[in-house]
């Protein structure tokens, strides 16, 4: 067998086929999951339940319970929303970006990434159904034949998110769950049991590896990848035109969709690491997720967070050059008024804390890139309250104004969501294969060969 | 060798260059006619370049661009004329005499669901085009078959009925030096 050099920053020395479907599928099949996922099991099952009790509490009573009122009637409900959809946005964007641009770095982590958006957008969803008020009416968004002889408003930014969230969420699960089907008929042949053999053979489907089931898997891999990447900027714009179709002063602004895509890729590719860091350490995946890996991850997230230090200095900047009173209230309220310390931890998370990213020391630290990137997911959250409650707190007539005190329950919705975002990925980290062992055997030396001689 | 009926001769490989190389020859003598009645399939654990091309007289057409486009037309036509409908025919509202057919706040979506329509119609013609699902299939009760989805080639001569002459099937295999060569049964 002829061999090809190995590009050992991405596949460590030493790895075949064989040795990387024995690892990988030894994760799901053989290896026990050991105290630390059993611990976090535990940990995000209980903040499920507290969720899960919560919003029964929240059918009961009403949205009453949340710290809510008017004016400021989206409060928590729709930081979570938006805060969830953003990072569900990095995980399918870095996917089929790097896919579309052929970079082999992106084969470690594109699995783990798709799995973290499907679980991300499944958990955002949650909150704006909740926040309807009379939750089981939430299919009146959709468009049906019924015998109150109404539509849907099909000019509001609300229904266009409907539409948004929904296509977003299959065509995220469609990506994730077709390019699991070889690893998943992996799974199925190396089955201890007959039940485990069926549960993973049913799920893929009879694939059975033959070249030209492999040539439309490509074409298809391929196209959905082109697909999902405007889909991922028309989604996340969709999001942004939620605010943006409002008048009120801080949110009416052009710059919305390009500002909260940079925005959620920055959030995605933060979660990507957070979330990276730990099951590498967990699951022992050093070998396939190597320094270069992160440090890549660590660059792009330095980029995005560029991109939307950028847009911060493009707002406030046009705030002051459109010279309208309101605009300009409403920024300076946002540097001095009552929520100055949400709009100054921002910065110090967003703008500040990735700088250090520039050093190269920095990247090459795998706590300091995990404390990093927790840090954005906090920035990230508080830049979304900071644009939700300072824009309805103060809008245009002082008689209306007023302050936005959450709740405790406001906490257990938003820690419980967290709980079902780790239950959720935990349990993918357990079932699934987590890397995609297929494209991984394209990175050993015996595959690179026959793909320079073709 | 036995005379139950045979789905095919499948031969292992010791790598995807070898399977590669195989499966040209094994064209190559199938197209000078060492062998009728037959098809020629290949396995591999990673998608390996040209093997599919090198499996075929000639190229298949590829439907799966062409249902991702009709998908693509249905979903965004269709949600537009969804959406026209509704807002000028079926449930027109006069608000401070704006237009009924606002179409461009029809758009979004009817973007949304252009790729929404695109991705499914694709992966049911992925699915089709591979005749999947199927739960079963005479390879998977070959033993050897297994290591396909680790680390095994394999070449595939199926038996295209009974008049499948598998002694120089048998033959054929065999000069293309295989790691092992195992029947198939029906």
């Amino acid at each position: 067998m002829s061999t090809a050099p190995q590009d050992e920053t991405l596949l460590a020395p030493g790895q075949t086929c064989a040795s990387i479907t024995g690892a990988v599928s030894a994760i799901a099949l053989k290896r026990p999951g050991g105290w630390r996922w059993q611990a976090a099991f535990v940990a995000a099952l209980a903040a499920t339940l507290a969720l899960g009790f919560a919003v029964s509490w929240l059918f009961v009573y009403g949205v009453g319970i949340w710290g809510i009122n008017i004016p400021v009637a989206w409060g928590f409900a729709i930081i979570n929303y938006v805060w969830w959809i953003a990072i569900g946005m990095g995980g399918t964007f870095i996917s089929a970006a790097l896919f579309l641009v052929r970079k082999d770095w992106r084969s470690s982590i594109n699995r783990y990434a798709e799995a973290m958006t499907v679980c991300a957008v499944s958990v955002s969803g949650i909150f704006p159904i909740l926040h309807l008020g009379r939750p089981w009416f939430f299919y009146w968004l959709f468009p049906y034949p019924n015998k109150m002889d109404v539509w849907p408003q099909w000019r509001s930014a609300l229904e266009w998110d409907f539409f948004a969230i929904l296509a977003y969420l299959i065509v995220s699960i469609l990506y994730w769950y077709v390019g699991m089907l070889p690893d998943l008929a992996t799974l199925r042949d190396r089955a201890p049991t007959l039940a485990r053999a069926r549960f993973y053979g049913l799920l893929a489907l009879g694939w059975r590896f033959e070249a030209r089931h492999w040539r439309r898997f490509e074409t298809l891999s391929l196209l959905l990848a082109g697909l999902a990447v405007p889909l991922v900027f028309s989604v996340h714009s969709m999001v942004a035109l939620d605010f943006s179709q409002a008048q009120l002063p801080g949110w009416h602004s052009t710059i919305f969709p390009p500002f909260f895509v940079g925005g959620a890729l920055f959030s995605g590719f933060a979660m990507v690491l957070a979330l990276g860091i730990p099951m590498r350490a967990m699951l022992g995946l050093h070998a396939y997720i190597t320094p270069r890996h992160l440090q890549n991850l660590a660059k792009v997230l330095l980029a995005a967070g560029l991109f939307v230090t950028y847009s911060y200095i493009t707002e406030i900047f046009m705030a002051f050059y459109s010279m309208d009173r309101y605009e300009v209230a409403v920024t300076r309220n946002r540097f001095v008024g009552a929520y100055a310390w949400v709009f100054w931890s921002t910065i110090v998370f967003n703008v500040l804390l990735i700088q250090l990213l520039w050093w190269r020391r920095v990247r090459a630290s795998t706590t300091a890139l995990f404390l990093i990137s927790l840090g954005v997911l906090i920035g990230m959250w508080l830049e979304r309250f900071m644009l939700i409650v300072t824009s309805l707190y103060r809008d245009f007539l002082p008689s209306s104004w007023g302050m936005y005190y959450p709740t405790y329950w406001d906490y257990i919705f938003l820690f419980g969501s967290i709980g079902l975002f780790s239950l959720l990925f935990l349990l993918f980290v357990r079932l699934a294969p987590v890397l995609p062992m297929f494209e991984l055997r394209r990175l050993t030396p015996a595959a690179r060969a026959v793909e320079e001689a073709a | 060798m036995s005379d139950a009926p045979l789905y095919g001769l499948l031969a292992e490989f010791d790598g995807a260059d070898r399977l590669l190389d195989a499966a040209r020859r094994a064209r190559a003598a199938i197209a000078d006619g060492a062998l009728v009645h037959c098809a020629l399939e290949a396995y591999a654990p990673f998608p390996v370049e040209e093997l599919a091309e090198t499996l075929e007289q000639k190229k298949a057409r590829d439907p799966i661009p062409p249902a991702m486009l009709l998908g693509a037309l249905f979903g965004g036509v269709g949600t537009f004329a969804l959406e026209w409908y509704a807002a000028v025919f079926n449930y027109p509202i006069n608000v401070g005499g704006r237009p009924l057919g606002s179409w461009q706040a029809f758009l979004p979506p009817a973007i949304e669901m252009t790729v929404l329509w695109s991705a499914l119609f694709g992966v049911v013609a992925m699915l089709i085009g591979n005749g999947l699902p199927r739960v079963h299939h005479p390879l998977f009760a070959v033993p050897a078959f297994e290591r396909v989805s680790s680390d095994g080639f394999f070449l595939l001569l199926r038996a295209g009925g009974a008049n499948f002459d598998a002694p120089r099937a048998r033959e054929l295999l065999e000069t293309l030096a295989p790691r092992a060569i195992s029947e198939v049964p029906a």
